[in-house]
């Protein structure tokens, strides 16, 4: 009797590892919203021209607010640039080669200007890696979706990152965007029962704002946020170039927050193959020893 | 004048045997260690967490050269390690997968004793001190995560401490005395350093050399279950035996060289390995004033932090006071002491008494050191008639395959961010996890047991 007992728990045991298994991505999918990201193209990160460009958008563009404390300019050795090359080209007057990039702005300039301090960009292009695409694909999109809204601050704001204290940098080089704003949600003001109700709001590209709210009926309406972005228009680069010189400067971010990585990569490779061979000896020599063993 | 003592080796050799036990150390513990010839994978896993350990050790020395245990230094002084130190990052990447590597080693390790029975008579104290070094090794984890200064190191450390104050009375007072400050601080860096540097290494390798004394004191076990001291040829060693080195140390190096193939795989291509080894989180440096939005810790803990959030009044009252029911009527049941049916009744209405009256936080504190320390037990809960899984009955190995799923699942959930179904889920899988034990006296004892042969079973290769 005890016998059956027990073989039947082990029989329903089976099923319900199966249910456990087949839960588990449900789970994964509950937890949190997830964004979707623009694919950074990662050959851009063999390429020396698009890190040397890159580097050169970063102490252009970046630096002037940010600081990447953890980097010396003369690793940028590293990415093909000679010490004189680095100093010529990329140092602000008063830094030296074996300095760190430091920006030259003050703490008490950002906290006035930002109402915080920029974050050190050193090591970002890890830092924001998830699940939803690396750190590169996150910068990728990121530095691509500013839209114009004059109800910031800055007059801009960012569909991957809402409200970014950042304002558009780079946008003489995109020109500007607008965006359509679709909120849904659910309206228990009236007291009629669950309805849902869509707010559209229109941002142009020169900032002008409409709002438009309608209640919604019939479908299975979720409550959320949709922003689709309208295409840049007044830039100096085409959407193509644009997107390339980003990608340069994702390339150069991501090679700064481990720039041992390529060497690391290389040096890897051949590791493994002493260690396949090893490995090979390893498993002759314990064969000849244990022949002997009956 | 004391006598001189004789030794069979001569010359330098000699010299050093007459004042020293070299060679007779050396034949006790390798050249003379009868282990059984029948080892087979599970087998590699205890030389390899030597190997693990003293990997540790060795980067762990040369990171401290460069670190700085100061809260406005730390963070950058790691990424100095991993930029400006020649090698650092070869260092630093082979200590942070090392410690990643331990785990998963150490688990491996443990489950052979699970299945193959090695915790029992007359090897219950290697198993305890094996237990010990798992604690150790959490402790030493732990503290060690603290030291990059990450937003996840530095809220991992926070979260846990202040377990601490669940407490009843002394739980507030005691989680500032463990800081050393009412936040996580400079002082917590600092003190944390050093037990993650020297108080705890010392203690880890005071425990593996007891667990291997101990280990060499009554022989290995194997895959069979089989003690091979039992049969003996006329010189006195075991007929099953074969001297440990030089046969298991080429074994073992084989087991070695596969193991760095993997380890050093993950060392140069992947050592984030898509962060769970590095969490992406903790290369934002600390940052007291913004809390992330989900907070778990690294992968190696996160079945205890599942069983420790599944935990909740709700769960008290509707999951785990039935089952502690259940289990004081399979005790009442059973054919136990009246005194062990006395003493689990007054443990379960305690149980019981104290779930109504403590928070639940609390018990999930101590449902998470429950899940750590009810491995302590193995040696006295086992009542298998057979020390290998080889000869228990079939359905026994199922237990134990949902045992491994169960601590699969758990470790699942707590990565995951808290959603409804993940919670439900890790608390039928913490009453598995604890079913498992608890009732362990009772099934490992039923079901139809295969004969147990009376020498090893083995293949010459």
């Amino acid at each position: 009797m005890k016998l059956q007992i027990h073989s039947l728990i082990a029989r329903l045991a089976a099923p319900l590892v199966a249910l456990g298994l087949a839960l588990s991505p449900l789970a994964a999918q509950a937890s949190g919203e997830s964004l979707k990201l623009d694919r950074f193209p990662t050959e851009k990160l063999n390429n020396e021209a698009a890190l040397q460009n890159g580097a050169k958008l970063f102490v252009n563009y970046c630096l002037n607010c940010h600081s990447a404390s953890l980097m010396r300019y003369n690793r940028l050795q590293d990415i093909g640039l000679t010490d004189v090359q680095i100093r010529d080209n990329l140092l602000f007057t008063g830094t030296k080669v074996g300095d760190t990039m430091k920006t030259s702005m003050s703490v008490a300039d950002a906290k006035s200007w930002f109402g915080a301090l920029p974050p050190d960009l050193s090591v970002t292009a890890r830092s924001r890696a998830s699940a939803d695409g690396s750190g590169a694909d996150w910068l990728y999109t990121y530095l691509r979706s500013f839209y114009r809204d004059t109800s910031r601050a800055t007059g801009w704001n960012n569909s991957i990152f809402p409200n970014v204290g950042m304002p558009h940098v780079l946008w003489e080089l995109q020109g500007t965007r607008g965006a359509t704003i679709e909120e849904t949600k659910s309206d228990k003001g009236d007291g009629h029962g669950h309805g849902f109700a869509k707010t559209v709001i229109s941002l142009g590209a020169d900032g002008i704002r409409t709002e438009k709210t309608e209640k919604l009926t019939g479908g299975h309406p979720h409550e959320g946020t949709e922003i689709s972005l309208t295409p840049a228009v007044g830039g100096k680069l085409s959407q193509a170039d644009y997107d390339g010189q980003i990608a340069d400067l994702v390339a150069y971010m991501t090679y700064m927050s481990d720039p041992s990585a390529k060497t690391r990569q290389r040096l890897g490779t051949w590791v493994l193959l002493f260690l396949t061979l090893f490995t090979a000896l390893a498993w002759w020599l314990n064969k000849e020893y244990w022949k002997d063993v009956k | 004048m004391a006598a001189e003592k004789n030794v069979e080796t001569t010359g330098l050799l000699g010299w050093v045997d007459e004042r020293f036990p070299l060679t007779s150390n050396w034949k006790a513990h390798l050249s003379e260690y009868y282990a059984p010839k029948n080892f087979n994978f599970w087998y590699f896993f205890g030389s390899l967490a030597t190997l693990v350990l003293v990997l540790q050790i060795v980067t762990g020395i040369f990171l401290t050269m460069h670190y700085k245990p100061d809260a406005a230094r730390a963070f950058e002084s790691v990424e100095y390690i991993m930029r400006d130190v020649p090698w650092g990052w070869l260092v630093r990447y082979m200590h942070s997968t090392g410690a990643s590597a331990f785990f998963i080693i150490v688990y491996l390790h443990m489950f052979r004793g699970l299945i193959y029975g090695s915790y029992r008579k007359p090897r219950e104290l290697i198993w305890i001190f094996g237990c010990l070094i798992f604690l150790t090794l959490m402790a030493e984890a732990f503290f060690g995560y603290l030291l990059p200064w990450g937003q996840m190191s530095y809220w991992g450390a926070q979260v846990i401490v202040n377990l601490f104050s669940a407490i009843p009375i002394i739980g507030p007072e005691l989680s500032v005395w463990i800081r050393g400050d009412y936040v996580v601080g400079d002082a917590t860096l600092n003190r944390f350093f050093a037990f993650h540097v020297i108080a705890i290494p010392l203690v880890l390798l005071g425990l593996v050399v007891a667990h291997i004394l101990a280990l060499h004191e009554v022989g290995s076990n194997n895959p069979d279950g089989v003690e091979i001291k039992l049969k003996k040829d006329a010189k006195g060693r075991p007929l099953d035996g074969i001297p440990f080195h030089p046969y298991y140390t080429v074994h073992d190096i084989m087991g070695v060289s596969v193991f760095l193939l993997v380890f050093t795989a993950v060392i140069f291509f992947a050592p984030e390995m898509g962060g769970y080894f590095l969490e992406y989180n903790n290369f934002i440096p600390a940052d007291p004033l913004k809390t992330p939005a989900h907070i778990a810790p690294v992968w190696y803990f996160t079945p205890y932090y599942s069983i420790l959030r599944a935990i909740t009044t709700e769960f008290l009252t509707w999951g785990l006071t039935p089952f502690l029911l259940v289990y004081l009527a399979v005790v009442w049941m059973s054919s136990a002491k009246a005194l062990s049916k006395l003493i689990a009744t007054i443990a379960v209405g305690a149980l019981v008494v104290g779930f109504m009256v403590l928070d639940a936080k609390f018990w999930g504190v101590v449902g998470m050191g429950a899940a750590v320390l009810v491995f302590f037990s193995l040696p006295w809960i086992d009542n298998s008639r057979v020390k290998s899984i080889r000869y228990r009955p079939d359905w026994h190995k199922y237990m134990y395959a949902l045992f491994v799923v169960v601590f699969v699942v758990l470790g699942y959930f707590g990565v995951q961010a808290p959603s409804a179904i993940g919670e439900r889920i890790s608390q039928v899988c913490t009453l598995l996890y604890f079913g498992f034990f608890l009732f362990m006296p009772w099934w490992s004892e039923i079901g139809e047991f295969k004969p147990v042969p009376d020498r090893v079973t083995f293949a010459p290769h």
